[in-house]
C-alpha cells in the first residue's frame, strides 16, 4: 500500500512530521517499508515562464531567452530545442545544487552572453531520463515563482506500507488515518458522504441471481447511472496523486475508481452504460462462458466465479476486473457506477484460478466494509460530477447490507492478564471509540460494537491487541523468564543427546557435516530402495521424492565436489530419512561418505583408495558414540543392494543389524556420474538399543591386575576366503580366563604360501588374575590357541 | 704389591678404558670373582689376627674407591656415547607432519545447539515432531482456515499420500505443528523449543524449498507479553553475544497468535556488510505473540485458564546474520570449501557457561 503525505493530510489533521508519522505507523503494526521524497532535492527550484526566445548571436544551437522569474525578468542562455516563448519551465538559480550532477550552479557566460540561471531538463532534476529538452509544464494553476515540486506534481513524501493481511481497512488512506488518530497523532477528517440528489430515471435494473445457499457470493450490489458525462483526462492533481502511488492515469472516470480504491479502500467499477444490453444480473458463471477483460486477456470462466452479466453474457468478473467490451472510453456519455460486495473467499479463489492480481482483488479478498457501500456510492458520484459533469440518476440497490455482528464482551482484566499492562477506563474508552468501536459499560466489562470495517476483530484477545498496539508495544515492561527449578534438568532427552554426540564424533573422524534436501530425484530414490512417497506438486521432478536414505543426497554432494577437483573428501549427514508417507514414518539416521584417496598425497603415508574398512571405522565410531558396546559388535556380509556385494557388510549386535557399510555399487556410482571409489556407512539411530537412563552413575571398579602380562605371536595359515573374524573369535575363545587381548597384526597372501591360502598373524596378550604365569601354563594356553584355531578355521600354525 | 701402587695402576687402567666393554674388562680383572682386589680380600684369612682389622679396612677402602672410579668412568663413557648418538641422529623437522583430518559441524547444527543452550538456561526442553504432517496439525489447529493464502498450492508441498479423511498429507511449512503435538500429548505447563526442518514451495535468491526453524512455546497460568519481551530480548542478546543489542517489538499478524508481534534487532547496514547490535536500522528477526485462544481450544485447553506465548525463528537466517554467511542456498550444497570455511570444529561445543562461540 502506497500513499503520499498530502493525501494522508486530507484525512488527518496533524502537525506531526513525516518521521513521527512513519515511526507511529510502524509502532501501530502498519510497517513503513520505504519513504521516498522526490521533491526534497528541488527546494529552491521555481517555476518560470519564457517570454521571448531569440537566437544566440554567436552560436547556432543556443538561444537567449527572456524569462519571467521569481526575481523578475532574467536573461538565460539555453540549448534546448524546445525553448520558446510561452513555455512554462523550472528555473535553477545561482547557488542551487543540480540533483542529477550534485554540482552547484554558478554564474556563467556562454559564448559571450551572460546567463542568469538555467532552465532544467527532467534528467537534471533527477526525475527520469528525459534530456531531449527542458521541462514543459502545463500552464494550469501555475504562477511564476511558485516552488517546483507541486508544479511538477510531486506531492511530497511517498510512504510504502507493508500491511498484514488482517488489516483490510488500511488498504485505504482513510483507514490508515483512523489508526493514527486513535494513536493520538491528529484528528480524523471525513470525506463528503452526503447523498447527491438524483435527476431523471434510474439506470438498468439489477438482479442478484444465486442458487440457494450461495447468496453470500454477492449480498449487495449498487448501480448508479450518471448521464451526460465528459470523460477526458483527469485534472493534474488527480493524475499526480495516482502516479505517486504507482497508478497510471487513464481517463477521469477510470482514475476516479482507482482514486476511491486507494482513498477509502473501496474498489469501484464503471461501465459505459450505452454498451450494456438490457438489465444486469449478478450470478455465477456458466460453463463455457468467456470474458475479454480490461487487461486485454480472455479468460475462461468456471461456475464457481461471480460475474456481472447483461443480455449478451458476462461483462465483468465480480471483485476482480471489468470487461473490455463495456469499459468506458473518451466517447462515453452515460456511465454506470458499480459499488458492490463480493465474497472474499470466492474472489480469492477466482483470482488465483485465473491468475489475476488487481487492486480490487487485493481488497475484496481481505474483506471490505459492508457499511461503506452506500456512502462510497455518494462520494464517487460526487467526484464524477465534479470532474466529468453529468446528471446522476437514483442508485439502484440489489440485496442488502449484511447484518452487524453481535457485540463483543470485553473484560478489562484480560489486558493485564495477556499483555501485562493496565490502562485507566477513560483511556480504554477513548482508544476504542476513536477506532470506531461502539463502547458501552465498563470499567470491568465492556460491551463493544465492532466497527463494520474491522472484520478481523473477533475475540477479547483482539481487543487486547488493539489496546496494546495503540498504547504501544514499547511500553510493555519486559519481565525475565527464569527456569522453574534451581537445579538444571537436561533440556535434551537421551536420544537427542545421543544424536548430538554422534554428530560431533563423526565430525571428529574427519567428515564434514552436510545438510541436504529431504527430497531427491525419483531415479536416485530408486537406487536406494525406492521413494517412500512422492510430492503432488514438486518444484521440479529433481526434487519430488522423499528420501529413503541419506546417501543419494551425500553422493550428489560428492559428485559436485569431485567436479570441483576435490579428489578426496568425506562428508556426513544426520537427519531424517523416510519410510512412508504418513506422519511419523521417518527415522533419525546418520550416514557418511568417503571418496577418492584415503588421505591426501603425503610423503609419509602410502597412497591408497578408500576402502570398506574406512567406512567400517566410521560406523564403529558412531556406534560407540551412540552408546553401543562395540566389543560385542560382529560383522557379516549381505549388504543392501546399493553396496558392492563383495566389498561391503553389516554390523550386528546379536541378530540385529545396527549399520551397513562398504563400497558403493559401481552402477550406483555411475548413476551419479561419480568416477572415483566411494565408501559409505549408514546407521538408523532410532533402531539402536535405547539409551538407558541409569540411576546410579558409579562405574564398576577398575580391574588393574598386578601380575605381568605375557605376549605371544602366532602366524596361522588359513583358507583364503576365511573371514578374519572367525579366527579372532577362535583365538579369543581358546582360554577366556587368560586371553586379555588379540590383535591381528599381519595379513599376507602370495609368494611362499600354498595356493588358496593366506597367513593371518595375531598378537595375543595373556594375563592371569591370580598369579604370574609360568612357562608351562603359557605353553598350555598356546597349545589351546593353536588347537582352537585349527578346529574352528582349519588353521595351521606357520613355523 | 704395595696398595698405593696397585690403586694407581688400576686407576690408570680405568682411565684408559675407552669403551663400556673395556671398562667392564677392568672391573672383572680387579673386582670380579677372581679379580685382584677380590683375591686380596680373600687373603685376609692368611694374615695374622692382629693385622687383619687394619688390612681389612685398607682393602675395603680400596675396593670402594675403585668401584666409585669405575662408576664415574662408566657415566662419562655413557654421556660421551649419548653425545655421539645425538650428533648422528637427525630428523628434518621441517617436513610436513602426518595429517589428522578434522571434520566440520554444519552451521545449522551449531547454531541450533547455541539456541538450545540459551533456552535451556531459561528452563526450556527440546521437543520434536514429524516432517510429514496432516492438514489439521499444520493449519487447522493453528487457526489457519482453508482459504488462508499460506495454504495455497504455491506455498505448501503436498504429498501423494492421504490421511484418514482422504486429505493430502504435506511437508510441514513451519515448526508450529510441534506446538500442537506437544500440547496434545502432555499436560500444562509447557516450556519447549522445537528446532527442525520446514518446507515451502519457493526457490530463488533468498528462499530454498527446505530450511530450518525453531519454534518456542510457553504455556502456564500467568505468562504474558511482558514475559515474551523479556524472554526474547534476553535470547537475542545472548545469541548475538552482546548485551547492548537494541530490540523492538512491532504489532503484526499471525493466525495462531493474538496479540501478535514481530521482533526487530538494531543493525547497521552498509553495502556489503550487516552488523547486528549497532547502528540505526532495524532488521526483522522473528515472529511471536500470545497463543491464540482458538489454538488453545483446539488442543483442549481452556483459554480462560491457560495462556502463554509462542515464537518462530529461522535458524539458517540467524546463522547467516551472526556469522556473516551471505547466501542461504549455499547451506545445502555440501561444498567442502564452504563447510571448511563456515563450519565449526567438532569439539567447539557451544555452552552458556563457556561462551557460545569463539
Amino acid at each position: 500500500m502506497k500513499l503520499t503525505l498530502p493525501w494522508l493530510a486530507e484525512h488527518l489533521e496533524t502537525t506531526a512530521t513525516v518521521e513521527e508519522i512513519c515511526a507511529k505507523l510502524t509502532a501501530l503494526g502498519l510497517e513503513v517499508e520505504e519513504v521516498t521524497d522526490p521533491g526534497r532535492a528541488l527546494a529552491g527550484f521555481t517555476v518560470a515562464r519564457v517570454l521571448e526566445a531569440e537566437p544566440h548571436p554567436h552560436a547556432d544551437r543556443l538561444k537567449v531567452c527572456t524569462v519571467a522569474t521569481k526575481d523578475g525578468i532574467r536573461r538565460i542562455v539555453c540549448g534546448a530545442p524546445n525553448a520558446r516563448a510561452g513555455l512554462w519551465g523550472i528555473l535553477a538559480t545561482e547557488g542551487l545544487t543540480i540533483p542529477a550532477t550534485g554540482k552547484v550552479l554558478e554564474r556563467a557566460t556562454i559564448r559571450g552572453v551572460e546567463s542568469q540561471g538555467m532552465l532544467c531538463s527532467a534528467r537534471e532534476l533527477g526525475l527520469g531520463d528525459d534530456h531531449t529538452g527542458i521541462i514543459e509544464l502545463e500552464s494550469e494553476g501555475l504562477e511564476v515563482g511558485m516552488p517546483a515540486a507541486p508544479a511538477l506534481g510531486l506531492e511530497g513524501p511517498v510512504l510504502t506500507l507493508k500491511l498484514t493481511p488482517d488489516r483490510a481497512d488500511c488498504y485505504g488512506v482513510a483507514g490508515i488515518a483512523r489508526d493514527l488518530a486513535a494513536a493520538g497523532l491528529g484528528r480524523l477528517r471525513s470525506r463528503d458522504f452526503r447523498p447527491v440528489p438524483s435527476v431523471g430515471p434510474p439506470g438498468p435494473a439489477i438482479r442478484l441471481d444465486f442458487p440457494e445457499g450461495q447468496e453470500k457470493a454477492c449480498p449487495l450490489f449498487v448501480g448508479r447511472i450518471v448521464r451526460g458525462v465528459r470523460n477526458g483526462p483527469s485534472p493534474a492533481w488527480l493524475r499526480h496523486r495516482l502516479e505517486a502511488v504507482g497508478i497510471r492515469p487513464i481517463s477521469a472516470l477510470v482514475d476516479i475508481t482507482n482514486y476511491v480504491t486507494f482513498d477509502l479502500g473501496r474498489p469501484l467499477h464503471v461501465f459505459d452504460a450505452d454498451k450494456l444490453e438490457g438489465d444486469l444480473v449478478i450470478r455465477l458463471a456458466r460453463p463455457g462462458e468467456r470474458l475479454l477483460a480490461l487487461d486485454g486477456r480472455e479468460y475462461e470462466l468456471e461456475p464457481s466465479m461471480t460475474v456481472i452479466a447483461d443480455a449478451s453474457g458476462p461483462v465483468s468478473l465480480g471483485g476482480i476486473m471489468g470487461g473490455e467490451r463495456t469499459g468506458v472510453s473518451a466517447t462515453t456519455r452515460d456511465v454506470l457506477l458499480e459499488v458492490a460486495l463480493f465474497d472474499p473467499l470466492r474472489t480469492a479463489a477466482t483470482g488465483r484460478r485465473l491468475g489475476i492480481e488487481s487492486d480490487a482483488r487485493t481488497r475484496f479478498e481481505r474483506g471490505l466494509d459492508p457499511e461503506l457501500v452506500l456512502p462510497a456510492t455518494e462520494y464517487a458520484t460526487r467526484l464524477i460530477l465534479e470532474l466529468c459533469g453529468g446528471e446522476p440518476g437514483p442508485a439502484v440497490v440489489a440485496g442488502a447490507v449484511p447484518p452487524r455482528r453481535p457485540p463483543l464482551l470485553f473484560r478489562t482484566a484480560q489486558l493485564a492478564r495477556l499483555a501485562g499492562i493496565t490502562l485507566p477506563p477513560d483511556e480504554i474508552r477513548a482508544i476504542l471509540e476513536t477506532l470506531g468501536f461502539g463502547v458501552e459499560g465498563g470499567p470491568e466489562t465492556w460491551r463493544l460494537e465492532i466497527p463494520s470495517w474491522r472484520q478481523d476483530v473477533t475475540s477479547e484477545a483482539c481487543i487486547v491487541e488493539e489496546l496494546t498496539r495503540l498504547h504501544g508495544y514499547e511500553r510493555i515492561p519486559p519481565v525475565p523468564v527464569k527456569r522453574c527449578e534451581a537445579v538444571a534438568a537436561p533440556s535434551l532427552n537421551p536420544e537427542q543427546r545421543r544424536r548430538a554426540a554422534v554428530r560431533r564424533t563423526v565430525a571428529a573422524q574427519g567428515l564434514a557435516e552436510a545438510v541436504t534436501w529431504s527430497f531427491v530425484p525419483p531415479p536416485h530414490a530408486d537406487l536406494f530402495g525406492g521413494a517412500p512417497v512422492r510430492m503432488e506438486n514438486p518444484l521440479s521432478s529433481e526434487l519430488s521424492a522423499l528420501r529413503p536414505s541419506l546417501l543419494p543426497g551425500l553422493l550428489a554432494v560428492a559428485a559436485r565436489n569431485l567436479a570441483r577437483k576435490r579428489e578426496e573428501g568425506a562428508v556426513f549427514e544426520l537427519g531424517p530419512r523416510f519410510t512412508g508417507g504418513r506422519p511419523g514414518e521417518q527415522v533419525w539416521a546418520v550416514a557418511g561418505l568417503r571418496w577418492g584417496r584415503a588421505a591426501p598425497r603425503h610423503w609419509a603415508v602410502a597412497e591408497r583408495p578408500v576402502d570398506a574398512l574406512d567406512a567400517k571405522a566410521d560406523a564403529l565410531a558412531a556406534l560407540a558414540a551412540a552408546g553401543v558396546r562395540v566389543e560385542a559388535v560382529t560383522t557379516a556380509g549381505e549388504p543392501p543392494a546399493w553396496y558392492h556385494p563383495g566389498r561391503a557388510g553389516r554390523l550386528l549386535l546379536g541378530p540385529g543389524t545396527l549399520a551397513t557399510f562398504g563400497e558403493l555399487h559401481p552402477r550406483v556410482l555411475a548413476a551419479f556420474d561419480v568416477d572415483a571409489p566411494v565408501v559409505a556407512f549408514e546407521i538408523d539411530l532410532d533402531a539402536l538399543p535405547k539409551p538407558k537412563p541409569r540411576i546410579g552413575k558409579a562405574r564398576p571398579p577398575l580391574e588393574a591386575l598386578p601380575y605381568p602380562p605375557v605376549d605371544r605371536d602366532f602366524a596361522f595359515l588359513v583358507p583364503e576366503e576365511l573371514p578374519a573374524q572367525k579366527l579372532l573369535d577362535a583365538v579369543r575363545g581358546a582360554e577366556k580366563r587368560l586371553v586379555r587381548e588379540v590383535r591381528l597384526f599381519d595379513v599376507y597372501t602370495g609368494k611362499g604360501l600354498p595356493p588358496g591360502s593366506k597367513s593371518l598373524a595375531v598378537a595375543v596378550r595373556l594375563q592371569s588374575p591370580e598369579r604370574t604365569l609360568g612357562e608351562a601354563e603359557i605353553e598350555s594356553v598356546a597349545r589351546k590357541i593353536v588347537a582352537a584355531a585349527e578346529k574352528a578355521c582349519g588353521a595351521q600354525l606357520r613355523r | 704389591m704395595e696398595l698405593g701402587a696397585l690403586k694407581a695402576e688400576i686407576e690408570a687402567a680405568i682411565a684408559a678404558a675407552g669403551s663400556p666393554e673395556a671398562l667392564e674388562a677392568v672391573r672383572v680383572a680387579e673386582l670380579g670373582r677372581k679379580g685382584r682386589i677380590t683375591e686380596l680380600v680373600k687373603s685376609l684369612g692368611t694374615l695374622p689376627p692382629e693385622e687383619r682389622p687394619r688390612a681389612g679396612q685398607a682393602y675395603n677402602e680400596l675396593k670402594r674407591e675403585i668401584e666409585a672410579a669405575i662408576a664415574a668412568r662408566r657415566a662419562a663413557l655413557e654421556a660421551a656415547a649419548l653425545e655421539a648418538r645425538l650428533a648422528r641422529e637427525r630428523t628434518d623437522v621441517t617436513l610436513p607432519a602426518r595429517e589428522r583430518p578434522e571434520g566440520r559441524i554444519h552451521p545449522v547444527s551449531q547454531v541450533t545447539e547455541e539456541i538450545v543452550a540459551i533456552f535451556a538456561d531459561m528452563g526450556f526442553t527440546v521437543a520434536e515432531g514429524p516432517d510429514v504432517e496432516d492438514d489439521w496439525h499444520n493449519f487447522e489447529a493453528l487457526n489457519i482456515p482453508p482459504e488462508h493464502p499460506a495454504r495455497q498450492m504455491q506455498d505448501t508441498f503436498y504429498l501423494e499420500s492421504r490421511d484418514a479423511q482422504g486429505q493430502p498429507l504435506l511437508l510441514r511449512t513451519h515448526t508450529s505443528p510441534v506446538q500442537i503435538r506437544t500440547m496434545r500429548a502432555g499436560k500444562p505447563p509447557f516450556r519447549i523449543i522445537a528446532p527442525g526442518r520446514v518446507y515451502r514451495r519457493d526457490y530463488d535468491m533468498t528462499h530454498t524449498p527446505m530450511f530450518h526453524q525453531v519454534e518456542g512455546l510457553v504455556i502456564d497460568r500467568r505468562t504474558h507479553m511482558g514475559h515474551l519481551k523479556g524472554c526474547l530480548t534476553e535470547f537475542v542478546r545472548a545469541f548475538f553475544e552482546r548485551d547492548d543489542v537494541p530490540v523492538r517489538f512491532r504489532p503484526s499478524y499471525f493466525p495462531f497468535t493474538e496479540p501478535s508481534a514481530e521482533m526487530d534487532v538494531g543493525c547497521r547496514r552498509s553495502k556489503d556488510e550487516l552488523v547486528v547490535g549497532e547502528g540505526s536500522d532495524w532488521l526483522e528477526i522473528l515472529g511471536c505473540g500470545m497463543v491464540h485462544p482458538r489454538v488453545l481450544e483446539a488442543v483442549g485447553l481452556d483459554p480462560d485458564v491457560w495462556q502463554g506465548f509462542a515464537f518462530g525463528m529461522g535458524i539458517d537466517r540467524v546463522a547467516m546474520l551472526k556469522y556473516g554467511i551471505p547466501d542461504l542456498r549455499t547451506f545445502f550444497e555440501g561444498d567442502l570449501r564452504w563447510l571448511e570455511h563456515y563450519g565449526f570444529r567438532p569439539l567447539e561445543v557451544p555452552t552458556t557457561f563457556g561462551g557460545l562461540s569463539r
